[in-house]
């Protein structure tokens, strides 16, 4: 399948948005039953979208930046007239009553969405065993997991179904996948990207970002959906910035930090892949300061008490009462517990309860408080790093795609995923994940580089300089 | 410390968050709830004091919007969404009992 970019280029130019939609149905039809990616595909939809693309280009209009790009949506985004689920049975069958900023912006912009893609139910998870739906498979290798939350959209662009995806990351849940599936997926800074239509997870951590197979892409993809939305009131006021001009600019001059942190205890070929990646960016020009910020260590175990903590307020709104599905009970308490006991799953139920723990009475202070000081930390220790460096390198994930049912049963085991994305979530910061080289069993490896806010254009230059080094051009 | 919480301090959270669980799995989520807050006590033995929490990563303001009329949600799809709905609101199971 082409590039975005190359999709854009043809249909501007007068090729029929059809071809690439038909392509990705193709795509689609080959392998969805066998790796599970989309959980609705909206074949009709899609080809009505095209329809307009066509015509807008007939009429000498410019259908915008995205003009007849398929691109496949995370099931947690709000679409009208069909439906979303977060991967829940509570949500089953339910059609969001209005679309997410986000879906109205790719139509703006002539985008195809394809349809909705499987997920951990409520993004809780990096694996996407947690879908109340089935996992999905990893198209390199249908044994591994594709990674979490937005295993689908990762997925779906790795198996050529289409060239662009959208997910959400509140701990890793795009660059983790991006990682595990070969590809470049970005956590833009907290507030670029409209939450507005994304069904909340934990407020304070979730942004929507791209994947995409090229650096490129990614830029094109995040330009498009950037920018102040009246209806987040989290949104970022300022303009949306230009990332797409800025992807060949390099790394010449810049200083970039290798963190210490947030290379401990990865594999070996992880460790290898990075140590290279530093070796690569020094040859293009940059300087290298090795640096150590111990307050990252602390990261996940104050991810792992705010996240449930804002999970278990977020979720509450789930009873059966205005959307999604009930089970009767005698009286309104009884319905309640009996929707919710049948409707979420265990990892939902868990982290519900552990939020619900952390911010108790008598357990407040000590849990919940508690990390949120150490967010404060965090935010300076990386605020002191950005005085000395321009952006910071180490791994996106300790290792490559795992087998599934390898760390179901410990959910720790599986928490220890995230230890390298977790940072920039509590911190509201940026950070891109590219492939960079293969490991175990010849599997792709993610190298992560991390700004400070708004930081995403000389990331994207960074991550370009890698994908090129990498024979990826 | 020891056990973090007990089976008792479960089955209380769980009826917080209006969850039903079976014994087999109040025996599991204490386990496990148990294990990942052993992780978190790391946060307990830190010295922050005089350190101020951030809720929010860009220490956010409140926004408010012009206080104009705007259109709001068409109530006829939301309620078409909804499991039961009389005469153009959500309906409920009974709240308070039958009158004496």
């Amino acid at each position: 399948m082409k590039s975005a970019l190359e999709i854009a280029a043809a249909v501007r130019g007068g090729q029929s948005a059809l071809v690439a939609v038909e392509e990705s149905l193709t795509a689609i039809r080959a392998r969805n039953e066998e790796l599970n990616v989309f959980l609705y595909v909206d074949e009709d939809g899609a080809r009505d979208a095209a329809a307009r693309v066509d015509e807008q280009v007939r009429r000498g209009e410019d259908p915008g930046l995205l003009a007849g790009v398929p691109i496949a949506l995370k099931d947690n985004l709000c679409t009208t007239g069909i439906p979303t689920t977060c991967s829940s049975k509570i949500l089953e069958g339910w059609q969001p009553p209005y679309n997410a900023t986000v879906v109205d912006r790719l139509v703006a912009h002539g985008a195809i969405s394809m349809g909705k893609t499987n997920l951990d139910e409520f993004a809780m998870g990096s694996s996407t065993e947690n879908s109340a739906f089935g996992p999905t498979r990893n198209p390199l290798d249908p044994a591994r997991v594709p990674g979490g939350s937005s295993g689908g959209s990762a997925a779906a662009v790795a198996s050529n179904m289409t060239p662009i995806s959208l997910g959400s990351d509140t701990g890793g849940s795009i660059r983790q996948p991006a990682a595990l599936c070969g590809l470049v997926g970005v956590k833009p800074t907290y507030g670029l990207v409209s939450r507005y239509g994304l069904i909340a997870f934990a407020s304070s951590l979730d942004q929507i970002g791209p994947f995409a197979r090229s650096v490129s892409d990614a830029a094109l993809l995040l330009e498009a959906i950037a920018g102040h939305d009246p209806l987040d009131s989290t949104s970022l006021p300022e303009p949306t910035p230009s990332l797409l001009a800025h992807v060949a600019d390099g790394v010449a001059g810049k200083r970039i930090g290798l963190v210490r942190e947030l290379v401990d205890g990865a594999d070996d070929d992880v460790v290898r892949a990075v140590t290279k990646a530093v070796e690569t960016l020094k040859d293009a020009g940059a300087t290298i300061v090795e640096l150590s910020i111990p307050e990252l260590h602390l990261g996940l175990s104050a991810y792992y008490l705010i996240a449930p903590a804002e999970a278990s307020s977020n979720l509450a709104r789930f009873d059966g009462v205005r959307f999604g599905n009930r089970v009767d009970g005698d009286d309104v308490t009884a319905m309640m517990e009996a929707t919710r006991t049948a409707g979420f799953g265990a990892e939902v139920k868990r982290r519900i309860m552990l939020g619900t723990y952390a911010l108790s009475a008598g357990y407040f202070d000590a849990y919940y408080g508690q990390a949120l000081k150490v967010r404060t930390r965090m935010i300076e220790a990386f605020a002191t790093a950005y005085q000395q460096v321009d952006m910071i390198i180490g791994a996106t994930t300790p290792s490559v795609a795992f087998e599934f049912g390898s760390k179901t049963n410990d959910p720790m085991a599986m928490y220890l995923n995230d230890v390298f994305t977790i940072p920039t979530n509590l911190a509201g910061e940026a950070a891109i994940s590219v492939p960079f080289g293969t490991g175990e069993a010849n599997l792709p490896i993610g190298v992560q580089l991390l700004g400070p806010g708004r930081s995403e254009a000389r990331l994207f230059a960074a991550a370009r300089v890698l994908e090129i080094a990498d024979g990826r051009a | 410390m020891t056990e973090p919480l007990s089976r008792d301090d479960v089955a209380h959270v769980a009826k917080l968050a209006r969850l039903r669980l079976t014994e087999d799995e109040l025996v599991r989520y204490t386990e496990q709830l148990g294990k990942i807050l052993v992780h978190a006590q790391d946060l307990s033995s830190l010295d922050l004091h005089g350190v101020a929490p951030t809720a929010h990563p860009f220490g956010l303001v409140n926004v408010v919007r012009s206080d104009e009329v705007r259109a709001s949600l068409d109530p006829a799809p939301v309620l078409a969404q909804a499991p039961d709905v009389e005469d153009g609101r959500f309906a409920v199971p009974r709240i308070v009992g039958e009158a004496p």
